[in-house]
């Protein structure tokens, strides 16, 4: 166990040294969010506070925009991901005495740490704009808790995605899903003020409720009904995306 | 002891029969060459003995493990260095050989010690700190190899460890290896070069599509290859008729105005020749020496097997 500790680290040692040495990556996962972020705020701002009935829609707006930013943040990690998978080394450490998941681990560590600074600088863009999150200390607490728990499951996702894929841009593609899937959901609009069939997909897929949750702990608005689907959602995510990478990990690499 | 030792190796892709049932068997502190073309399966069988990939049928000891069973006692001993290189392309060298110490689990004070000492020994100090994108074939190929040695390995395997490289760095390359034989490490190398194998090798085997065709000493192995000619060529068909009656086992092409005469190419050799030529007044326009390579290491073996 010890053993798996330390390979673990040292894994996430290496993860880190190449986003430190190519932060390209990393940045570019920010683009995408930060100008929605800016678009719906100073372009759309108005007419969605109408729609919403939200006074201030930046608030309204952040918590989706940061389900976004993990979204895209993954698409960032799968590819990494492949392209680490393709290098000669990975082959290495499978014929060395090593834990085999410490590579897993480390690069799911890696990913964490690397999607909490984007949120991290997606949030100060959204203070910058006007978001004034009105939760205690405990309220962001558990903000925290439940956007790292989102974090973890859509990574261990984003990491299935990478491995299952031959190139790069094959492994964009498929997390592309995880960039788009959070306009039709709450994150611009309450799915109420949608029609027919993209309110109902909005109001039953699995970002709203994450969004939700995220809303309501820095709004100060009510979570118990979307905390225990958000929860749910994550604990699929992780087991299928852990469960898919460990075996595409394993697989004869002949193939 | 034998440190490798293989039974009735066999593995396919889908329909493709890659290894068709494989025996060998390499004692310890020698090394073992695998000599075959491009896709023969020498890459295949390293993957294989080194637990990378599975085989269908057949039973592998690595340094008395078994690999099926073992692999984890397989992986304590082994290195390996592929033919596409094993290393980390993002980060530096020294990075590259510090992760290595870190996984084997050393002490800071003693991850600085090997590092330190095997970019001394690979001649890659002054590159140290730079990446890897700055590297040579060479200076990659050198840097895999010292990757693999951080582990103290008994025994590696290294695929074509010289394919690319330029004279110089092979000659590097070859002297590393005899190296590590001298302080009792046991090598499996593959190559396609009959040259690296007869220079380096205690004991080669030949591949081909599956099968290996032929085992033994490089001595062994060039006394089966009849490849090795001293060509004349003449000026005019007389030239060619009157030293075809001088020498026995000839092939002639007359077109070309071209005697082949069978010979190992030592000086020895073209000595007899040349006086026999000369005593008999016979004039030569051109003379070269062919001496037997993997060509005709594979045109006997294949042939002798096509004609069964």
């Amino acid at each position: 166990m010890a053993a798996i500790a330390i390979d673990s680290s040292t894994m996430l040692r290496r993860d880190l040294q190449h986003a430190i040495r190519f932060p390209m990556l990393t940045i570019s996962a920010l683009l995408t969010p930060t100008i929605m972020m800016l678009l719906f705020v100073y372009v759309f701002g108005n007419a969605m506070s109408a729609v919403t009935g939200h006074g201030d829609y930046v608030n309204f707006l952040v918590p989706g925009i940061l389900v976004m930013a993990i979204g895209s943040s993954c698409a960032s990690t799968a590819v990494t991901v492949n392209i680490d998978m393709n290098e000669g080394i990975i082959s290495r450490f499978r014929t060395m005495p090593i834990a085999r998941s410490s590579v897993l681990i480390g690069q799911v560590a890696g990913a964490l740490i690397r999607t909490a600074l984007s949120l991290t600088l997606v949030v100060c863009v959204g203070l910058l704009a006007g978001f004034r999150p009105s939760a205690d200390f405990l309220g962001f607490v558990a903000f925290a808790a439940v956007t790292l728990m989102i974090v973890f499951a859509m990574t261990w996702l984003a990491l299935a995605f990478g491995m299952a894929t031959r190139t790069p841009g094959g492994a964009n593609s498929t997390t592309l899903p995880l960039q788009f899937l959070p306009f039709i959901s709450s994150a611009f609009l309450p799915p109420s003020a949608m029609s027919g069939g993209p309110a109902w997909f909005a109001a039953h897929q699995p970002f709203t409720p994450m969004i939700d949750t995220i809303r309501g702990l820095l709004t100060g608005g009510p979570v118990a009904q979307a905390l225990p689907w958000a929860i749910g959602w994550c604990v699929a995510f992780t087991l299928v995306g852990y469960l898919w990478s460990l075996r595409l990990y394993n697989r004869d690499i002949s193939r | 002891m034998a440190a490798i030792e293989v039974t009735g190796l066999r593995k396919s892709f889908g329909a493709k029969t890659v290894l068709d049932g494989i025996d060998l068997e390499v004692p310890s502190g020698t090394i073992f060459s695998l000599l075959g073309p491009n896709g023969a399966g020498k890459t295949t069988t390293v993957q294989i003995l080194s637990t990378l990939v599975r085989p269908d049928a057949g039973t592998v000891r690595v340094g008395g493990h078994d690999l099926a069973r073992d692999p984890a006692g397989v992986r304590k001993l082994i290195g390996v260095t592929g033919q596409f290189s094993a290393v980390d392309s993002l980060l530096t060298g020294e990075e590259n050989l510090l992760l290595m110490a870190r996984l084997h689990h050393y002490d800071k004070r003693e991850a600085r010690a090997v590092t330190a000492d095997l970019l001394a020994t690979f001649d890659l100090e002054d590159a140290a700190k730079r990446p890897l994108a700055t590297y040579s074939g060479g200076m990659r190929r050198r840097l895999d190899l010292a990757m693999t040695l951080v582990g103290r390995p008994s025994i590696i395997f290294l695929d074509e460890p010289t394919t690319g490289l330029d004279p110089r760095s092979r000659r590097t390359m070859w002297g590393i290896i005899r190296k590590l034989v001298a302080d009792g490490v046991t090598i499996f190398l593959t190559t396609q070069y009959l040259d690296e194998a007869d220079e380096l090798a205690d004991r080669i085997a030949v591949l081909d599509h599956g099968k290996l065709v032929a085992q033994g000493t490089a001595a062994e192995l060039k006394r089966m290859v009849p490849g090795g000619h001293v060509r004349l060529r003449f000026t005019d068909p007389g030239g060619l008729d009157s030293a075809a009656r001088l020498f026995e086992d000839t092939t002639r092409d007359d077109e070309a105005l071209v005697l082949r005469v069978p010979g190992d190419g030592g000086v020895p050799t073209l000595r007899g020749v040349l006086d026999r030529l000369d005593a008999h007044g016979v004039d030569v326009a051109e003379l070269t020496v062919h001496t037997p390579d993997l060509d005709d290491v594979f045109l006997a073996l294949t042939a002798a097997k096509g004609g069964a």
